[in-house]
């Protein structure tokens, strides 16, 4: 049985046919092809999968596509804008945040969750925020140094 | 994740009807424990009742006595109402310490208080404060509620509308956090309510339990000291690949130290 679940994905209304234990993750991957959302662990721990539902972050591999019905759904696609990185995507690049970038787009939208509620978070205060994010690669010091630029990036726009 | 029928209500009522018409369905709050439990396949209801669209099931209410948070309300509502800080400091504590931002943001209080893991932080803050749960068919007092791993007074159907909580003279949580899940290995709620001085520990046991020796001490005298020599039973605690029961009765000692102190003792 397969249900139509509609809401607003970056900006534009979207409408796919869902099974209802369709999660979250696999209508924006497989079948709305926005992959920049990945998948690492499954299991609601690892972060690789947030994005933003109305506004806040949120483990995109632990939410029904259901349950997105007439929610507006930021992915990491979303965030450029006119052909240019948003200033936490730069950030990220200038500060090297990332080595095999996996986990990138989940940092990414958990730190704009943070920085929504905290225009200038402290280095604690980032590496608490980021409880839920885990990178296998960075050891996590240039992932905080490059929040706390994106911060400061988004705070002089 | 096996396959189920998907229903949104709108009211209490349409949630009743749903759950008592199909005898595998089970309602889904933020999901954050039961989706998981769907993908491993532990759990196969043939219906998932959201009752996130429920307006009865949310909203937080605050008067002099009582704060009365509903059973859809997310961790990260409770943690940042301010309202619930001015109110019950300790509980907005406790609410922030929950798992990650992500789990705060979807993740529930009736849903935690529901599945009643012996490791989640809001039991400790619902019996250490002596709240009442309301569900839709009566008041059940903390007391009688938490009656074991992952089991509560509720009866099959029976949905938490609200919890209410009582506002404490003092009062505050700590926990020693499982350092991966933030879960509580051990976690401790003091408070002094109109009602008298409760010491309710989480993460420790089958599910939440007091401790009233230490309730009596602090009675005499609310401070940290009062504490010295008490000791909870190893016997009775969990062991696990995160503590033993001996390291888990001491954490308890520790831990309601801490709590006596930071709620001013
Ligand atoms: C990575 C991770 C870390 C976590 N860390 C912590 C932590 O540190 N501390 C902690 O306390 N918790 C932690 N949790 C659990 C989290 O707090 C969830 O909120 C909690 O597991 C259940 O709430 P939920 O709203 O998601 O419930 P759901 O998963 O939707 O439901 C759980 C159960 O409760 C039932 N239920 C839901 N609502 C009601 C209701 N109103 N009436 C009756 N039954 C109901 C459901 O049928 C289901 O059986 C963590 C979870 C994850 C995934
Ligand atoms: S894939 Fe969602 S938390 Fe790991
Ligand atoms: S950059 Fe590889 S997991 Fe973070």
């Amino acid at each position: 049985m397969t249900v139509t679940v509609s809401f607003v994905l970056n900006g534009e209304d979207v409408s796919v046919d869902v099974e209802p234990r369709t999660l979250l993750v696999e209508a924006l991957r497989d079948r709305l092809r926005r992959t920049g959302t990945h998948v690492g662990c499954d299991t609601s721990q690892c972060g690789a999968c947030v994005v933003h539902v109305d506004g806040r972050s949120v483990k995109s591999c632990s939410m029904l596509a259901v349950q997105a019905e007439g929610a507006e759904v930021v992915t990491i696609e979303g965030l450029a804008k006119g052909g240019r990185l948003h200033p936490m995507q730069e950030a990220f690049r200038e500060h090297h945040g990332l080595q095999c970038g996996f986990c990138t787009p989940g940092m990414i939208m958990s730190a704009l969750d943070l920085v929504s509620q905290n225009p200038d978070p402290d280095e604690n205060q980032i590496r608490h925020w980021l409880e839920g994010n885990l990178c296998r690669c960075t050891g996590y010091q240039n992932i905080v140094r490059a929040i706390k630029a994106g911060a400061q990036a988004m705070r002089s726009a | 994740m096996y396959e189920f029928n998907y229903h949104r209500p709108t009211t209490l009522a349409e949630a009743k009807t749903l759950l008592e018409s199909n005898a595998d369905a089970k309602l889904v709050s933020g999901g954050m424990t039961l989706l998981p439990t769907m993908k491993l396949r532990l759990a196969r209801p043939t219906d998932l009742v959201d009752i996130g669209n429920i307006r009865d099931l949310g909203g937080i209410r605050v008067d002099a006595k009582n704060v009365e948070v509903g059973a859809a309300v997310r961790h990260a509502e409770v943690a940042s109402s301010a309202d619930v800080r001015k109110a019950i400091p300790a509980l907005s504590d406790l609410a922030g310490l929950i798992g990650d931002p992500q789990v705060r943001n979807r993740g529930t209080l009736g849903g935690s208080i529901a599945n009643s893991d012996p490791a989640a932080d809001y039991p400790a803050a619902v019996l250490g404060l002596g709240a009442t749960i309301r569900t839709d068919r009566r008041e059940i007092a903390a007391d009688d509620y938490f009656l074991g791993m992952f089991e509560t007074a509720l009866e099959p159907g029976e949905i938490v509308v609200a919890v209410r909580f009582p506002r404490a003279k003092r009062a505050a949580y700590a926990k020693f956090p499982n350092p991966a899940s933030r879960y509580a290995v051990v976690g401790v709620f003091v408070a002094e309510t109109g009602a008298g001085i409760r010491v309710a520990v989480t993460g420790a046991g089958a599910c939440a339990f007091r401790v009233p020796e230490m309730e009596t001490a602090l009675g005499r005298k609310f401070a940290a000291d009062s504490l010295d020599g008490i000791e909870v039973d190893a016997a009775e605690l969990n062991g696990d690949l995160h503590a033993s029961p001996e390291y888990r009765a001491h954490l308890v000692g520790v831990m309601a130290r801490r709590a006596v102190s930071a709620a001013g003792g």
